[in-house]
């Protein structure tokens, strides 16, 4: 297995160019071409605010709440695409597996790595309307978000490994996964604050079980409250908690991934 | 040196049965049996305890029968799966031609589908920028090298990969059945390119149905017979036997198909026969169109044909017929009664429907004055002159004038096997002469 892993390092100009592959492949043949990166999270950020200023007006303390929900959609977005991308990635690149020596993992590391280059161009736009909205970002803060970056790559890697390698077997998984993450989704603190549930109780807990509830308050604390509360990234145990949780949940996924890539020519 | 060693492989595919294939992920977490499903509950081994070597710098052939292992193999030595027992070792950069442009991209453009394949491939973005014009050249793609491959003719899709594969300069390059790629000058450009490799001591691993490729390039074959070695080494002597083997299973189904039509005749004669007796009294008319009539059998049945064999030069019964060689038909007819007034027929058609040739007694002048009991008629033929292909055969035994007592249409076939592969229906024997003006080189002998 680590040998395999150290195998990859070896692979990341195959997997520089398939990301590249598949950036160009989505938007060739439209006008926009690769606007499209932007002009997407944009669009969806100002559907919301329409949404939220005028036809439900929202009471919740956060202001502005399409802001504050597009801190948590836009790494949401980044993380649910690439799972259920993932769930396909092996089955519809069958062909690459069963008549080319091909090394299997690149593919679902391709789909995240992909889905994060979207996220990162979605950021530009909400900055922009961070700045907008005259809510700067604090410096000494700022330096965590590299790490909450980190972080969700290897988390997504890892279920993204799981995933793919199951939904060989069960092609089932794959429409589970659909609801399952709209499940997750409102599982999770994106489009209510984790202040507004009560301490202590049920729900909070079950919350903090979720990982990525600690990911979305990281983007939060990060872009939506810079120094509120003041000082430091006030959540940064949990971030790095869920940082070895999540490295130890990429072992676990390339490990089982490593054990059923034997049947995956056969399967697939 | 040897580049590729197998020893003892054998691989196992799991096949599951219909149960397992509507079974999911709920139903075996719901039912406690995700462990056991699995476990596949049939078995299916596509090679069996397969060994044998391949020197460095060699060509190594394997022909054999479809479904008979040989991809499996291949893509055992290119590690695409792993052998459930045994091993395969390879030495080497290995380039495996299986499926051309696998991992080609229909929406971006030829040119960086190359990259991307090459990078695929193992080759380094320098080394791709080095032999681009190569590639590209080699698959005669030039003019729509920036469209996108989904763009290109199926043949275009094709040399493009093979091109990539190709110039990944592998040590060990394994070619599964890929030839049939291209127009006939690409297939030669292709063969220059395998001879290339074989001039540089590169190791290249055939997988083909084309015999004479084999005879022609092959250091040695494997034959592969339902995941077991048939036979192994010159490549002569074993195709030779794959081909004796190959024409056996064809006169096997050649036999079967005659039995099956003779049967369904046969069901259907009793009833549209009786019917015919008993309202005339009389035989069933044939056909108004004997010609263009298709399988089938009439007549009255004083005559009966009960048996028909073709018989080879030995005389033993077979159906697959080398061209020239003597061969007989031969029926066993059965008179009911005696009969004065009888004529016996024979007809040769070609898979078209053609008739080659058709004679009978009477054509012939020989007026048979008197037959009763169990008889035989066999109609030699010296020399059976006819290019290869599948025949089919007319009996009959009729009265002169054509009153049917038993009217076999189509109802034996056989095959005429050929080494020259010369068109038309019949080969007159020949030879070919020349003033000393020509000179001529008979190449057969270079095989």
């Amino acid at each position: 297995m680590f040998h395999n892993l150290a195998q990859l390092i070896r692979y990341r100009g195959l997997i520089e160019s398939l990301v590249a592959r598949e950036l160009k492949a989505r938007y060739r043949g439209s006008v926009l071409g690769f606007f499209w990166s932007f002009i997407n999270p944009l669009l969806l950020l100002l559907v919301y605010s329409f949404v939220f200023e005028f036809v439900l007006p929202n009471r919740s303390p956060e202001k502005p709440y399409a802001l504050f929900l597009f801190c948590g959609l836009l790494p949401w977005t980044w993380f649910s695409s690439s799972v259920l991308e993932a769930s396909g990635v092996l089955i519809s690149s069958g062909n690459l597996i069963k008549k080319v020596l091909f090394p299997a993992e690149v593919l679902p590391i391709v789909t995240v790595l992909s889905n994060m280059v979207h996220f990162l161009f979605g950021l530009p736009i909400l900055v922009g309307f961070l700045i907008y909205y005259r809510r700067p970002l604090e410096l000494p803060e700022i330096l965590w978000f590299p790490v909450v970056l980190l972080t969700q790559l290897i988390l997504t890697t890892g279920m993204a490994l799981i995933v793919s390698a199951l939904t060989v077997h069960f092609r089932d998984l794959k429409d589970i996964l659909g609801n399952l993450m709209t499940f997750w989704f409102f599982a999770t603190p994106i489009i209510y604050p984790m202040t507004g549930v009560e301490k202590g109780s049920l729900q909070h807990t079950l919350l903090n079980l979720n990982p990525f509830t600690h990911l979305a308050i990281s983007y939060q604390e990060l872009l939506f409250y810079p120094g509120n509360p003041p000082g430091p990234f006030g959540h940064w145990r949990g971030l790095v908690i869920l940082l070895f949780a999540s490295i130890g949940l990429f072992l676990v996924g390339y490990f089982l991934f490593d054990r059923l890539r034997d049947s995956f020519a056969e399967e697939v | 040196m040897l580049a590729i060693e197998a020893s003892g492989v054998t691989k196992v595919y799991r096949r599951f049965s219909n149960r397992r294939q509507f079974a999911t992920l709920k139903s075996a977490l719901l039912k406690g049996t995700l462990l056991r499903d699995l476990h596949p509950n049939e078995t299916f081994a596509a090679v069996r305890n397969v060994s044998f070597a391949v020197p460095q710098g060699s060509t190594y052939g394997i022909i054999g029968r479809n479904g008979s292992g040989k991809s499996t193999m291949l893509k055992l030595v290119a590690g695409i799966t792993k052998p459930t027992e045994g091993s395969v070792r390879v030495e080497g950069r290995i380039s495996a031609l299986i499926e051309l442009g696998a991992g080609f991209h229909p929406e971006i453009s030829g040119r960086e589908n190359v990259f991307i394949n090459g990078i695929m491939l193992g080759l380094s973005k320098r080394e791709i920028t080095k032999r681009f014009d190569e590639i590209v050249e080699f698959a005669e793609v030039k003019d729509f090298i920036d469209a996108p491959v989904k763009t290109y003719s199926s043949g275009m899709y094709m040399r493009l990969g093979f091109a990539v594969a190709i110039n990944v300069d592998p040590d060990v390059l394994l070619i599964d059945e890929v030839l049939a790629v291209g127009d006939e000058a690409f297939t030669h450009k292709c063969l220059d390119k395998f001879a290339e490799f074989r001039r540089r001591g590169k190791t290249i691993l055939l997988v083909t149905h084309s015999l004479n490729l084999v005879e022609k390039f092959c250091d040695d074959v494997l034959w592969l017979d339902s995941g077991r070695i048939r036979g192994e080494g010159d490549p002569r002597r074993v195709v030779s036997a794959y081909i004796t083997d190959v024409a056996k299973t064809e006169e096997k189904n050649l036999a079967a198909l005659d039995a099956r039509t003779r049967e369904r005749v046969d069901h259907a004669a009793p009833t549209s026969a009786g019917a015919a007796i008993e309202a005339a009294g009389d035989a069933i008319e044939p056909p108004a169109n004997m010609f263009m009539a298709s399988e089938g059998r009439w007549g009255s049945r004083e005559v009966e044909i009960v048996d028909v064999r073709i018989l080879g030069e030995d005389g033993a019964a077979k159906q697959v017929c080398q061209s020239g060689e003597a061969a007989s038909i031969q029926m066993t007819v059965r008179a009911h009664m005696k009969v004065e007034d009888v004529v016996f027929g024979v007809g040769v058609f070609n898979a078209d429907g053609v008739c080659c040739y058709g004679t009978n007694t009477d054509i012939e002048e020989l007026e048979i004055a008197e037959f009763s009991g169990e008889q035989t008629v066999t109609f030699r033929i010296k020399s059976l002159d006819l290019v290869e292909g599948t025949y089919k055969i007319d009996v009959a035994a009729h009265r002169v004038d054509g009153y049917p007592y038993d009217y076999h249409r189509l109802l034996y076939s056989f095959r005429v096997k050929s080494h020259t592969k010369d068109v038309g229906i019949y080969r007159p024997p020949h030879t070919w002469e020349f003033t000393a003006g020509i000179s001529v080189k008979d190449i057969r002998e270079r095989k």
